[in-house]
């Protein structure tokens, strides 16, 4: 997910990866078939906040690579 | 007939708000034992039998992070009589992934859907008894915020903590799943507590490494729940962690569906969302961060804060309360000594910590607020870019901007910071900002040794700033600092307006630990610095040359003499100036005859014979980045958690200030005052190679720091 523009609606088709990182993310929401809605990137280039079920997130772009969407 | 009623949900659910509601003042903040982990219990109004025990916000009962291992410890070892679960409504799809974990403990629950004001405005609706039933337990409406429904929901809880009542539970999984779970289930009949056996179970699937490590399975039957797991894996096509996950959020997806009616359309912007679209812009994000801040600055520091601390030190102490308590032991014909120890020890020294007070409850007040609206997780969510780079996040700015006015909140203020590595990292360094009072000696060694001189108190900032910066690189290379970034998964909660008793609530927390640090440890310093410097050995009272602090400062002023001022006086400013970093200077000056209260330029005169220049600065550095007053130390060590930590940090801040101090003179003399190079500048250049070799090093591959702090829990 490293790729995606802002003002994009993506949705996840699967989550690569092992440990704490993908767990965190999994738990806050975003697991396969979520639709995400990339809403903007911070000032400085990173973090990127996105939509996740109804609420605001904030996520590295480092981070958000083990995330594949369509 | 006791119970333990436990408080659990996200974080900026609200649940801050219903604990100060049901307990008051009734509280008691501490840290879960020999972690970093803020523990509060408290009783609630009228109901002397019952513990209120607040558990840190979760998402989540991973057994990733501190917060949750310290939660999920508590909920199946301490066994709660009932759980309160706080749910944001208007975020519950997210929320009811936290429940359906506690559901699995089969303890007894009662939801408390919060916001339940701003769902109604918003024109969602939510069907809370169709959720209750289909859940298992009863939902109760909640306006924490408002103060509406808070007893409801203790008095459910503490009925169903007496009835012990548990309702059916729902059936989460599905499939292949479900049947895997309910073989596990049976597999561990008998080693585990009937009542988590579910819990257990899901955990032992998610090959969970801590319950793994606490039931230490005997192989044949671990080999037996793994093919288990792997048949599953297999079947689903996805690890055993995900599985779960995504059949969770299925769950909650179907029954949000019927139980929850939204009105908004997708993609229609909240007000929240409104407001950030000003306020982390690209381009006006920085401006109004800044604007902010200086904002919370003029307020607390320059103008109000100012005012009333010169008010506090200067009538309230140095007027009032001395005159009284002066005249009044007098009258009663006290001895002079007493007199002297009450007034100039205790109430002056007291007293110039005490003046701090009004500008710290300002600067709390104001970050109080930002916290409670929603705005921090903006500021670090505009920084973490630049923190990133060291090691950190942004979430670490916050402490360090507050440490320019005072070291103890700033050190409060790492508390937000859920990576335990980052916090102490945090902790350790954001003391290296000149806080206001340092910035009193450096005023004083500027205005006395370099008058007219413009640039030496900003480069002592940016000399705070490189050390942060350094620091944080050279740790990120050591074994425990090093390792994976934790990640930055962060919540941009709802702005909301807070709540005014929350605010101050909020803001006199932490205001009244600084007090009674400062009364009891800075009342035995003073106490005991009094002593030793009004005494001689042979208990005689005499002029401070013949003191027993003379003669301590004497004894370690060789200490000091690398740094160019290895004199008793030097010795004893500095041992005074850990007591309140302000009276570095003025101990000089008393030091040098000067009387305690005299102007500026008196002062200046005394202290002008005391050093060289480049001693003076070589005084001043030390001063500003050794460990800071006492008071600060003490929250050091508290918010580590830890003492071992504590002694860390203090030994990391006592070479640092020694090794710049030390370079500053010796190279300092040599470059700009002509001394001869000898073994000092050797040694200063050998010191400044290995600075460079600390920071520029490759670091070795290190287990994640983080994940070591979690396995000792």
């Amino acid at each position: 997910m490293k790729d995606i523009r802002v003002g994009e609606t993506v949705k996840v088709v699967r989550l690569n990866g092992l440990g704490a990182v993908k767990r965190r993310i999994m738990d806050m929401g975003i697991t396969k078939g979520t639709e995400i809605y990339v809403r903007k990137v911070a000032p400085l280039g990173d973090p990127v906040e996105l939509t996740v079920r109804g609420y605001e997130l904030s996520l590295r772009k480092a981070d958000a690579e083990c995330v594949e969407v369509d | 007939m006791e119970f333990k009623i436990a408080l659990a949900g996200n974080p900026n659910c609200g649940k801050t708000t219903l604990f100060n509601d049901l307990t008051g003042s009734a509280q008691y903040v501490g840290n879960w034992p020999g972690v970093t982990v803020e523990k509060k219990d408290g009783k609630p109004k009228g109901h002397k039998d019952v513990i209120v025990q607040d558990l840190p916000g979760i998402y989540s009962l991973s057994p990733y992070s501190l917060e949750e291992v310290v939660s999920r410890n508590y909920l199946v070892n301490e066994k709660p009589d009932a759980i309160i679960n706080i749910i944001d409504g208007t975020n519950i799809e997210r929320n009811l992934y936290l429940t359906t974990q506690l559901l699995e403990l089969n303890i007894p629950m009662v939801i408390a859907l919060n916001m339940i004001d701003l769902v109604k405005k918003s024109g969602d609706r939510i069907d809370m008894a169709k959720l209750g039933s289909v859940l298992g337990c009863e939902v109760v409406p909640l306006s924490a915020l408002k103060g509406q429904g808070s007893s409801e929901v203790l008095e459910k809880a503490i009925e169903q903590a007496r009835n012990r009542v548990i309702g059916e539970r729902p059936r989460v999984f599905t499939g292949s799943v479900e049947r895997a779970l309910a073989r596990i289930e049976e597999s561990v009949e008998g080693l585990v507590d009937k009542r988590n056996s579910r819990w257990y179970a899901v955990k032992l699937f998610e090959r969970d490494s801590k319950v793994r490590q606490s039931m230490s399975l005997p192989p044949d039957l671990d080999a037996h729940i793994e093919k288990h797991i792997r048949d599953c894996e297999e079947e689903m096509d996805d690890d055993a962690e995900s599985i779960i996950t995504n059949q969770r959020y299925a769950y909650i997806n179907k029954i949000i569906s019927t139980t929850v009616k939204k009105k908004a359309a997708r993609g229609s912007l909240s007000a929240s969302d409104r407001i950030d679209k000003i306020v982390t812009n690209r381009i006006l994000a920085l401006p109004i961060f800044a604007a902010a801040m200086w904002l919370m600055y003029y307020i607390s520091v320059s103008t109000l804060g100012g005012t009333l601390t010169d008010w506090v030190n200067d009538t309230l102490f140095g007027d009032w309360i001395t005159n009284w308590a002066a005249n009044g032991l007098q009258a009663l014909g006290a001895a002079d000594w007493l007199q002297g120890l009450l007034v100039d020890g205790i109430i002056g020294g007291v007293g110039t910590v005490l003046g701090f007070v009004p500008q710290m409850l300002l600067i709390f007040f104001f970050l109080a607020l930002l916290e409670d609206s929603g705005y921090m997780a903006r500021v670090a969510f505009i920084m973490d870019r630049i923190f990133r780079r060291f090691g950190l996040s942004g979430k670490s700015f916050i402490p360090m901007l507050i440490g320019t006015g005072c070291g103890v909140p700033a050190v409060m203020a790492a508390r937000t910071i859920e990576d335990e590595r980052d916090r102490r990292m945090t902790i350790m360094l954001c003391t290296f900002m000149p806080c206001s009072a340092k910035m009193v000696i450096i005023a004083m060694i500027v205005t006395t040794f370099f008058p007219g001189n413009v640039w030496i108190a900003p480069l002592m900032y940016f000399t705070g700033i490189a050390i942060i910066v350094l620091s944080g690189i050279a740790l990120k290379k050591t074994k425990y600092f090093g390792g994976e970034a934790s990640p930055f998964v962060m919540e941009l909660p709802a702005y909301h307006i807070p709540s005014f008793k929350g605010v101050l609530i909020h803001m006199w927390e932490r205001a009244r630990a600084f007090i009674i640090k400062a009364g009891t440890i800075i009342f035995t310093a003073c106490v005991v610095i009094w002593f030793l410097s009004n005494f001689s050995w042979t208990m005689r009272m005499v002029d401070v040359e013949e003191s027993m602090l003379a003669s301590i400062g004497g004894a370690i002023a060789w200490f000091f003499a690398p740094l160019g001022f290895g004199s008793w006086k030097g010795a004893v400013a500095v041992i005074s100036a850990e007591m309140a970093k302000e009276q570095a200077v003025g101990t000089l000056a008393v030091l040098n005859g000067v009387a305690a209260d005299a102007a500026d330029t008196a002062v200046s005169a005394g202290i002008a014979g005391m050093f060289t220049t480049i001693g003076a600065f070589s005084f001043m550095v030390l001063n500003l980045f050794d460990p800071p007053c006492v008071v600060a130390m003490a929250t050091i060590r508290r918010e580590m958690g830890s003492r071992k930590w504590g002694w860390i940090a203090i030994g990391y801040q006592v070479v640092m200030g020694y090794m710049l101090a030390f370079l500053s003179y010796q190279l300092g003399s040599w470059w700009f005052f002509g001394a001869g190079f000898g073994i000092g500048q050797v040694l200063s250049l050998i010191i400044i190679t290995m600075i460079i070799y600390a920071v520029a090093r490759r670091p070795k591959e290190v287990t994640s720091g983080l994940k070591m702090a979690v396995d000792r829990v």
